[in-house]
């Protein structure tokens, strides 16, 4: 029974499948999709300069280990680790492992010409902060919370513990000194010491010879300093049993009043680096006889790591003299050291500097040089040498939050000749070695050179509009308050702006504040909104062109949810509407015009808010304007008007989603293969609720008969549920997407251990049964304005399928007139992106569809979704950490911009229902050119000897 | 099979009366005399059949679309009801052709328009049989679905509505 349904439909199947894959060709890789690596910002730095490669073993934020090439910046090798267990120490062992510590105690071993993971051992479970330290016998040795763990570099072996037997250990600091470890940290307010064999574990605690209450402290070769209360600098040698004091105050060592100070954890062997409140910083010597100043650096200043250089240690200062230039200075015991020191020329627009990480080499002249490696406030890499900065890298980059993008100004008019001339010869340039290639007669140079040429088309990066709406920018938001603008053809950046205000602003959004439709000479203007649990939040109007900030403004309040309402004052300025803490509404912008507007179409406007810890939505609408007070603005109050209430014991919120406003559909209605219409239900209002069962916190405490995933379809308006549909044995998370009158969400099911998809599209019957004449005449008028207090009878449809790869996100295709069918972009696992058809996710497929139906295009059942190779976007590149996937329409109907986003980026264009509006990129015209005037000529020559013939023949 | 296959050496046309006239008729041979020697009784006669013969010619143009519709019914099955050249072609065939018939109706009888006969019935009978033909090729057409009769084919551009409320939301955790 099954097996010759199975033929049958195997063909069918078949044929949906070509017609779905737009797969594209090796050669076609980077013509119109473009992939950049990043690694997230420095943490950890270790200079690996003494033999082979000159490289620099970075470890960042976003849990990444690399290998950079010290000349140029880029990546040798580098590897992603989980991401939810931050790198807490990285070094170089044996000249040849780089070895990173993860913060659930997972110790790995890098082969430092590839990258290859040579040893790897897990040494604790607990997601606790340690350290890593790389002892004298090349031995590794781990420090976490009063347990020290010594591990052998060559194959990851535990040598030997110690539990310090003090579980409250906490800020530790480590130093060695000959064959003896030494640890201290803050037991409860006092201090606890201990002296390790480095060889046998054996620890000794030591004790004070009073007892120690210090606000800060350092060890540093065997000595221990600390600053106590009373503003005295207490040091003493962690020799024998009981460790003898020696008391300094800090006046009189400084030789100036301090009114408080502090020890910088910066490592200086046989030293610490002190700052105090008046901006100063001391270097500070410690050794058997007590404390001295070695340094005075006047303001604030950046220490790097210490290095050992003839003997003794070296550290750079950085100091920033400008908003242009760095001082470098390198101080060398005692001494400055005077041919180090430099004045570097920055970029203004990276912040100030955060780390420093210093590396010594020989110059070609003998002579000593230094170079140091900064990282920036907006998370950028540069590397310092002799005066200049050699490279940087925009890290910032793979902290993406937000995305906008913007049209590119059009294309002047009034080229000159020469550029006409150069373009022309390019164009037949290239149209002769294309026709070559087709006629196969091209050389392997020559083949190289036409992939070089289609690479490179100097189109592709123009800043002007084109015809098909390919060239925009990408306007991105960065977690490090930078933002970048990305050309599209080639993901080059075109500008760039520091906001230091929003550095430290906790949830940062993009906003269209201004695209102009009427005035096409005018720049967009984005508005990005920063705001921070402290109950600030910080606005700036950023040009999109340029990159120019036109405006700031400080926000006394958090802005909770800000609506981009859909009116637009005279100068094309969209009305914002921000809403606070107190669920007040703060209009902008702040003009009487806009006032009036908003007045007008108050009654209107509603917002909901969702809590995920409360377990409920709260729907409110604008009531009345109130008086701002000494704040100024156009404030407005709110007041609920509904509230949907999930029980809190079955239910938390996992996914909310909504239809994106912009989006463009063509068409409400659904024509079936029986010519039957279906009217697609398209509230814009409508809002996707997922909630799922609250997970027990135990470990495979999820009991399959118990979890439950229950959807919501709920009119965000008036609140009300239009539809409610539970799946049994499911578990979050859950992603979903909200495009016209359907939403595809996913999930995963317990029972069956299986990811499912589930989609549901909603259709208006109200309108149902309506006469063909009535219709003819225009008596019913489907599209009069819609309004959700106007009740209709509503028709939901749903299926579920499996699906063969976790997600990690989910989005859509939108084209500029919604014509188009639709593709799902599915984020893997893998980091990849997979665009599956919609019709693969329509509830109407049946296990044997009716003649009608197939003709319509409705796919035969099948329990699972199929991923086909040809329809992964990304091909063989991985978006590491892949977080969001955003599509854009071209102007040209078929095609879709699609930029995806995580540590990596990737931009590519699909074509759902493939590009059935334009010709292929390598589409030749020459070719054709050359047919119809051969064709021309041909007819021509046989006209005439046609001619001649039959003149022949009658004279016959 | 043969004999046909065989290309004709000359042959003369006894038939092609025209040609008599451009040569003189004999001396003493009258055109007009043999219509004399024939007695009126023999022309009554003649005109008599031949104005059935009139008659009866215009009924069977009458009835010979009626031939034609089993002919076009036939082509309709074996075209199918799915839209591709060859039934588009048979089915606007079907229409065009009684449209036609139907426009040159006046000529189609003038021959057998006299005094005597009548083809006022035969007419309408013509225009009876074409009238079904152009209602099979209608129903041929609808049957392709190339006729605006669904609600579909109406509201198939329809755009979607105005929303009158706004609303948007956020997510807190």
């Amino acid at each position: 029974m099954g097996s010759w349904r199975r033929w049958v439909l195997a063909p069918a199947l078949l044929l949906v499948v070509l017609a779905a894959c737009d797969a594209i060709y090796e050669d076609q890789v980077g013509l119109w999709d473009w992939h950049q690596e990043y690694i997230g910002k420095v943490t950890h730095a270790v200079f690996q300069t003494a033999s082979g490669k000159k490289r620099v073993i970075v470890a960042t934020e976003k849990s990444v280990v690399a290998s950079l090439n010290l000349r140029s910046g880029e990546i040798f090798w580098r590897q992603v680790l989980e991401e939810s267990e931050p790198i807490d120490g990285l070094q170089v062992a044996l000249g040849k492992y780089a070895v990173s510590l993860s913060r659930g105690g997972s110790l790995r071993s890098f082969h430092l010409p590839d990258g290859s993971l040579i040893w790897e051992t897990s040494l604790y479970t607990s997601p606790s902060p340690a350290q890593l330290f790389l002892l004298p016998s090349d031995d590794l040795l781990v420090l976490k919370q009063g347990i020290v763990y010594v591990v052998s570099s060559a194959d990851g072996r535990l040598l030997w513990t110690a539990d310090l037997l003090d579980e409250r250990l906490a800020q530790t600091s480590l130093s060695f000194e000959g064959k003896n470890i030494y640890v201290a940290g803050f037991s409860g307010s006092s201090i606890a010491l201990f002296r390790i064999d480095a060889s046998t574990g054996a620890f000794t605690t030591l004790k004070t010879t009073e007892p120690l209450n210090p606000s800060s402290f350092v060890l540093s070769s065997g000595v221990f300093a600390a600053l106590d209360t009373q503003g005295d600098i207490v040091t003493g040698l962690m020799e024998g049993e009981v460790v003898e004091l020696q008391k300094t105050s800090l006046a009189t060592l400084l030789d100036s009043p301090v009114s408080s100070a502090q020890l910088l954890p910066d490592k200086i062997p046989g030293g610490c680096v002190l700052s105090t409140d008046g901006g100063s910083i001391f270097v500070l010597g410690l050794d058997k006889k007590g404390v001295e100043v070695l340094q005075q650096i006047q303001g604030p200043a950046v220490v790097s790591n210490s290095i050992v250089l003839d003997g003794t240690f070296a550290q750079s200062f950085l100091q920033r003299v400008n908003s242009k230039e760095i001082r470098v200075r390198v101080l060398s015991g005692k001494e400055w050291i005077e041919t180090a020191e430099e004045t570097v020329e920055v970029d203004p627009n990276k912040g100030g500097v955060q780390k420093v990480f210093m590396n010594a080499y020989i110059k070609t002249d003998r002579s000593r040089g230094f170079r140091v490696l900064i990282v920036g406030q907006d998370h950028s890499l540069a590397l310092l040498q002799q005066g200049k900065v050699v490279w940087s890298r925009e890290e910032a980059l793979a902290s993406v939050v937000d995305t906008l993008t913007a049209e590119l100004p059009l294309e002047k008019a009034g080229v000159s000749v020469a550029e006409v001339e150069h373009d022309l010869y390019e164009w037949l340039k290239g149209h002769v070695l294309r026709l070559k290639s087709t006629l196969m007669l091209a050389t392997a140079e020559e083949q190289t050179a036409l992939q070089a040429l289609r690479l490179n088309n100097a189109d592709k990066t123009k800043m002007t509009r084109d015809h098909n709406g390919f060239r925009k920018l990408i306007v991105v938001l960065t977690s490090s308050g930078k933002l970048f603008a990305l050309h599209t053809g080639n993901g080059g950046i075109v500008w760039s702006r520091f906001i230091p205000e929003l550095s430290t602003k906790g949830s940062l959004k993009l906003y269209p504040w201004r695209i102009p439709h009427k005035h096409v000479d005018e720049n967009p203007v984005a508005l990005v909104l920063g705001s921070s649990h402290d109950g600030t939040g910080f606005a700036a109007w950023v040009d999109m062109l340029t990159g120019s900030v036109q405006e700031t403004l400080a926000l006394p309040y958090s802005v909770k949810l800000a609506l981009a309402l859909p009116l637009v004052d005279s100068s094309e300025r969209r009305l914002h509407l921000l809403i606070d803490d107190q669920n007040k509404a703060h209009l902008y912008p702040t003009s009487d015009e806009s006032l009036s507007l908003f007045e007008k179409y108050m009654q209107n406007v509603y917002f909901y808010i969702a809590d995920k810890g409360a377990g409920q939505i709260e729907g409110y609408n604008i009531k009345s304007q109130i008086d701002s007070g000494e704040e100024g603005g156009l404030v407005f109050l709110s007041q609920k008007i509904w509230s949907v209430l999930f029980p809190k014991d079955s239910e938390t919120i996992a996914a909310i989603t909504t239809r994106r406003a912009d989006e463009m559909v063509h068409t409400q209605a659904k024509v079936l293969g029986n010519r039957d219409v279906w009217y697609k239900y398209l509230n814009k209002n409508m809002v996707f609720v997922a909630t799922v069962t609250p997970q027990d916190s135990r470990v495979g405490a999820a009991n399959p008969e118990e979890t439950w995933l229950v959807a919501y379809l709920i009119d965000s308006v008036t609140g009300q549920i239009l539809h409610r549909v539970s799946h049994a044995h499911a578990q979050g998370p859950v992603h979903a997407v909200f495009s016209e009158n359907w939403v595809v969400y996913c999930y995963f099911n317990v029972r069956n251990h299986r990811h499912e998809m589930s989609v549901l599209e909603v259709y208006d019957k109200s309108a149902d049964g309506k006469d063909v004449l009535q219709l003819m005449l225009g008596r019913y008028n489907a599209s009069v304005p819609f309004s959700s207090f106007s009740p209709r009878n509503l028709e939901v449809k749903g299926q579920s399928y499996f699906f063969p790869s976790t997600v990690r996100t989910m989005s859509v295709t939108f084209t500029a007139r919604g014509i188009t069918g639709k593709q799902i972009l599915v984020g893997t696992i893998g980091n990849q992106v997979i665009a599956l058809d919609k019709r693969f996710l329509d509830p109407r497929r049946s296990a044997d569809p009716t003649p009608m139906e197939r003709e319509e295009g409705v796919i035969p059942l099948s329990e699972g979704l199929p991923v086909f190779p040809q329809s992964y976007l990304t091909h063989a590149a991985r978006v590491e950490e892949l977080r969001g996937i955003i599509s854009v329409p071209a102007r040209l109907e078929s095609t879709c911009l699609v930029f995806a986003y995580g540590i990596d980026l990737f931009f590519t264009r699909t074509a759902p229902s493939r590009t059935y509006d334009s010709l292929t990129e390598d589409f030749s015209y020459a070719l054709l050119l050359i047919t119809i005037v051969v064709l021309v000529v041909a007819i021509a020559v046989s006209m005439v000897l046609s001619q001649r013939k039959e003149l022949r023949e009658k004279w016959k | 099979m043969e004999r046909g296959s065989k290309a004709r050496k000359w042959a003369i046309d006894f038939g092609d009366g025209t040609s008599s006239r451009e040569v003189a008729d004999p001396p003493g041979y009258s055109r007009g005399a043999s219509s004399e020697i024939e007695d009126a009784s023999a022309a009554r006669q003649k005109e008599k059949v031949e104005a059935s013969w009139k008659q009866q010619k215009a009924w069977e143009i009458a009835q010979a679309p009626f031939r034609n519709l089993f002919m076009m019914g036939f082509m309709m099955w074996m075209a199918g009801n799915t839209v591709h050249l060859f039934s588009i072609g048979i089915t606007f065939s079907a229409l065009w052709q009684p449209i036609s018939a139907l426009q040159g109706i006046g000529k189609v009888f003038e021959p057998y328009k006299d005094a005597r006969t009548d083809v006022l019935m035969p007419k309408l009978l013509f225009i009876a049989m074409n009238l079904v033909a152009l209602g099979m090729g209608l129903w041929k057409l609808n049957s392709l679905g190339l006729l605006p009769t669904h609600a579909s084919d109406w509201v198939s551009s329809l755009p979607p509505p105005q929303m009158v409320e706004f609303s948007g939301g956020v997510l807190s955790s």
